[in-house]
């Protein structure tokens, strides 16, 4: 099966290829020599010291990035291994998606420890370990969302686009490359922007965390701050700051906004839309000569690739298929039935014997603490931020420029904004439970606003004129036409906004300034205090029942609003 | 070109085996409480060698699904179905299929779509390449070979399909109401083009197999046509169209024609159907049409009347005259029928009575003869009313009735029937309903609020 493609031929290269190429060179020997840097020996009780010169900023910024860029590649992988296999096969769908359902729900940094133990275990004598440790917790707070998307995206394929595949006899290969991921596209990228947003909080945070009473740090932004609250540097703090606005601008720069504007024509509309995504980069690269060959490089894998996947047999009769699903149904429920049996027996076996009742008891009251106070933000933040949303939303030219702001301050790592609140409280001597807690919503009640702002922007000129016309004004305006015209964006965003509290609780109940720590009553600081001492049994106590409260609330609380604005208040 | 060797069937040469053939086919679906739901029965049919077959019926006949089981899509449950003298037991090569929607994949190219089915056959990348140019060509899409489907206009796009379709050289070419979804006058332009295409023997293909509802289509292209029944779908009628190509729709032949598949399909199935008595209960499939809908047939049914000095009105005259296709039409006919507003009989319409007298009534009059006729002539209706009278606060969950019609019918079209049983009974005053509660009722419902 020799392929027979055309010879490239080499064109000029133009001005851009002139700019460009030496970038893309200088890119390669940039990521190796991070590449080497990261790997270099260490061992538990090593202390890596940060330095604090605002010099030292790009290179830890670089090893940062390359944290978070690694581990949206390894999310991506497991995404479209994981959504093929739950979408394609009836018997992993019903193991997997309940288990990515309550994965989801478990606290990111609550098994940091865990991880980070089993990983330096795995590479001894060397930083990967504690790498691969921070990458997997950005991993974990990107991969499920993804997932989700992608498999959902597969269940809703136009039954006419699988009738085609299926009559043109394309394998299961070239459908899903040509069909379902094309398909798939728009939702998973949107996704994984959302999801990267809330990694860059993740990623500072676990970048120097405190196990077993030894801090485990790895070079980057977050150990730079890290370092700078124990040295009491307010000046450092600005610089990381800094630092983290231009990296998160040049990601969305260089990497997401070319990807989009890519992407634009894997929306499944017929109609040419009026407005789409436009990238300067993108622009820019589509008119190099030379560097556009580098498209020729997965046009001939596909070529291979299609070449090497075998044709799809011509299905023969079956005797009795239908009889042989029932058999295996039957032996996969009753398989299931005894292992979830035999799970909830062990547990029950085991929750009293390592801690006894009071301290479940105990761990079950901190976290409805936890999760009173994440009820009270969430509700706080509406009451701020749905009449900014509105009014900003009501006002395009208004919309345009908060629209990009709110996601950029969603993105942005509230956790480096931490010590400018602590310095407050310990200055003023303010009450800790109280005061720290808006440090659990600052980074994700963001999403309350865009996902408001962009709610209202929505809402149809005709219907606002014909309020205008009929003379609603005031509350009465808000009640009919803004309140239920925005509805299903606030569920949207508060979905998001609850969860990054929870999230966020493990590093926002206890907090430090030097010598002077912080610690509020709730969940996330008794995880976060279990962690540190190494005593894995709570910490597993601690991130089930936050797990099970956060399960409990989505099904309970915003799931059924979710459907209720999906049912009564559309506006299509 | 060495183009049609590689997958060119084997089967396909073996002369006097017809194309596809079934034998007592049938489909049923299971409903979710168990009960079996009958789509097509007892089909017997067969595509011949160098034949236009037409498969023509109204939404719910199951000609769609007919297709799909021919093309391996849907499997049957039982009869039989060859093709080629072969059980069909999954998609076969050498079959190629157009959309009703293009089904055109909206992220490749023109010429990447048309290469999609010839790259799933490994043909190596040159030759797949001017097969694909070569059907660009053929089909008059040449120049538009990089553009993306969302550029093209709908008759373009579905050259696209037909383009997709032809470059594999399919032995038979099934299509799903190809050009439903064109304007009329494209639609008419792609047709011819696909006879000229037919008839000057310029594609390999042996056999067509067209599902349609539009009754002049049909004889504008068929070699043979079968009407189906609805519910379950089954052959009424089968005739040969011996009209030269190309047809005129102006001949009186043509029309002739026309008139007569009118008056097949608009037969009620009571005489034809005698062996197997139907008896409108619960489960009646009520058109979902609005009242409104109704309203204006009747009034245009008047006005053609008064027009015409004649009472009999036929339905080409009045698909022409309301712009309508008989998917839109036989609805209308159906639910002025059920009403007992108007009937039909061989091929023409007339107002009865009532419906003359709901012409000329007020809001109110319309209302109460509305609401009499729909208790006394809807199974449906009069149940949820006996229900509501019955219990002692008077309402009940639709649920309920929704569970009663997944008896007969699929869950989706139990929806289908009791939301136009919900719209019927509003207008008409019978009942309440709230959508929030899901609850009808016999509130009045100024009462509330």
């Amino acid at each position: 099966m020799a392929l027979n493609l055309p010879p490239l031929p080499l064109p000029v290269p133009n001005r851009r290829d002139l700019i460009a190429l030496p970038l893309v060179i200088a890119l390669f020997f940039i990521i190796a020599h991070a590449g080497r840097e990261m790997a270099v020996p260490f061992h538990l009780g090593d202390d890596l010291s940060i330095s604090l010169s605002p010099l030292a900023l790009p290179e830890y910024g670089l090893y940062t990035v390359l944290r978070m860029l690694a581990a949206l590649v390894v999310s991506f992988v497991f995404t479209l291994g994981y959504a093929w296999l739950a979408a394609h096969n009836r018997y992993a769908e019903r193991i997997l998606i309940p288990a990515l359902d309550v994965l989801q729900s478990v606290p990111i940094l609550g098994y940091l420890s865990i991880t980070v133990t089993g990983f330096m275990a795995l590479f001894p004598g060397s930083l990967v370990g504690v790498q691969l440790a921070v990458i997997f917790a950005v991993f974990t707070s990107q991969a499920w969302n993804m997932t989700f998307s992608l498999y959902q995206s597969l269940k809703t394929v136009p039954r006419d686009l699988h009738e085609a595949a299926t009559l043109y006899r394309l394998n299961a290969w070239q459908r899903f490359w040509k069909v379902e991921l094309p398909f798939a596209m728009p939702g998973l990228l949107w996704n994984t922007m959302m999801s990267m947003s809330g990694g860059w909080f993740f990623v500072v945070a676990s970048e120097a965390i405190t196990v077993s009473d030894q801090t485990v740090t790895v070079p980057g932004i977050g150990s730079y701050i890290a370092a700078a609250i124990a040295h009491k540097d307010l000046a450092a703090i600005g610089w990381a700051i800094a630092a983290m606005i231009v990296i998160i601008l040049a990601y969305d720069t260089l990497l997401f906004r070319p990807i989009v504007a890519w992407a634009d024509k894997f929306k499944f509309e017929m109609t040419a839309s009026s407005e789409t995504p436009r990238s300067v980069v993108l622009d820019f690269l589509r008119r190099t000569r030379l560097l556009k060959l580098l498209a020729v490089v997965p046009a001939r894998l596909w070529e291979l690739s299609v070449q090497l996947t075998p044709k799809v047999p011509v299905r023969r009769a079956s005797g009795n298929a239908r009889q042989h699903r029932r058999l295996a149904d039957a032996v996969f429920y009753a398989a299931l039935s005894v292992l979830a049996l035999w799970a909830v027996v062990r547990l029950l076996q085991l929750l009293p014997r390592d801690f006894g009742w009071p301290m479940v008891w105990h761990v079950l009251g901190l976290g409805l603490i936890t999760g009173l106070k994440v009820f009270v933000l969430v509700a706080l933040s509406a009451l701020v931020w749905v009449p900014i949303g509105v009014w900003i939303g009501l006002r395009p030219r208004w919309a345009e420029k908060v629209q990009p702001l709110a996601q950029f301050l969603a993105a942005f790592p509230a956790n480096l904004l931490f010590p400018l609140f602590v310095v407050v409280i310990v200055h003023w001597h303010l009450n800790v439970d109280v005061f720290t807690a808006p440090l659990m919503i600052l980074g994700s009640m963001w999403y309350i606003l865009f996902s408001v702002v962009g709610a209202a922007a929505a809402i149809p000129t005709d219907m606002r004129e014909a309020a205008q016309n009929l003379g609603l004004r005031g509350w009465l305006l808000w009640k009919r036409l803004y309140l239920p015209g925005i509805f299903p964006g606030f569920v949207t965003g508060a979905i998001t906004a609850s969860g990054g509290a929870w999230n966020a609780s493990i590093v926002a109940e206890v907090v430090s300034w030097g010598d002077k720590t912080l610690v509020a009553t709730g969940l996330g600081a008794y995880i976060s205090q279990t962690t540190a001492k190494g005593q894995t049994a709570q910490i597993a106590l601690g991130v089930g029942v936050m797990s099970l409260l956060v399960i409990l609330t989505n099904r309970l609380v915003w799931h059924r609003l979710y459907d209720l604005a999906q049912r009564r208040v559309r506006l299509d | 070109m060495a183009a049609t060797v590689e997958h060119a069937p084997t089967a396909a040469t073996v002369q006097g085996v017809d194309i596809f053939r079934t034998e007592h086919l049938r489909k049923a679906f299971k409903t979710p409480d168990g009960a079996e739901l009958l789509v097509l029965d007892d089909v017997n049919m067969h595509l011949g060698e160098g034949e236009i077959l037409v498969l023509l019926g109204r939404s719910g006949s199951g000609k769609s699904t007919l297709l799909r089981m021919l093309a391996g899509l849907v499997s049957s449950s039982g009869g039989v179905a060859l093709h080629r003298g072969q059980p069909i037991t999954g998609p076969v090569p050498g079959l190629a299929m157009v959309f009703q929607s293009f089904a055109l994949l909206p992220w490749l190219t023109v010429l990447q779509n048309v290469e999609l089915g010839l790259e799933a056959l490994k043909v190596p990348a040159a030759e797949r390449r001017a097969r694909a140019i070569a059907a660009i060509d053929l089909i008059g899409l040449d120049g538009f070979e990089s553009a993306y489907p969302r550029e093209l206009s709908g008759g373009m796009r579905q050259r696209v399909g037909f383009a997709r379709a032809l470059v594999i050289n399919p032995d038979v070419l099934l299509m799903d109401e190809p050009f439903s979804a064109l304007d009329v006058l494209t639609a008419e332009t792609m047709r011819t083009d696909l006879l000229d295409l037919w008839t000057e023997r310029k594609i390999p293909t042996r056999g067509i197999l067209l599902v349609s509802h539009n009754i002049e289509e049909a004889v504008l292209m068929a070699d043979r046509i079968i009407i189906l029944g609805s519910n379950p779908g089954r052959i009424v009628n089968e005739m040969r169209i011996n009209l030269p190509h190309p047809r005129n729709r102006e001949s009186q032949d043509f029309r002739d024609l026309v008139e007569d598949i009118y008056g097949v399909m608009t037969a009620r199935p009571v005489g034809r159907d005698a062996s197997r008595k139907q008896v409108p209960g619960i489960g009646l499939r009520l058109p979902s049409l609005s009242v409104n809908a109704l309203a204006g047939l009747l009034e245009e049914l008047d006005a053609l009347e008064k027009s015409n000095a004649n009472t009999r009105i036929s339905l080409p005259d009045l698909a022409e005259d309301m712009h309508f296709s008989v998917d839109d039409l036989f609805p209308l006919i159906e639910g002025v029928e059920l009403l007992g507003f108007a009937q039909v009989e061989d091929g023409d319409i007339m107002l009865l009575p009532a419906g003359r007298i709901f012409v000329d009534g007020s809001l109110q009059e319309r209302k109460q003869l509305f609401a009499r006729h729909l208790t006394e002539r809807v199974p449906l209706v009069a149940r949820i009313r006996a229900v509501l009278d019955e219990r002692f606060n008077h309402r009940a969950p639709d649920s309920r009735f929704l569970t009663e019609l997944e008896d007969h019918l699929s869950e989706e079209e139990a929806r289908r029937v009791l939301d136009t049983a919900i719209d019927w009974g509003r207008y008409a005053e019978v009942y309440a309903y709230d959508d929030n509660a899901e609850v009808f009722s016999l509130d009045n419902p100024e009462a509330e609020e």
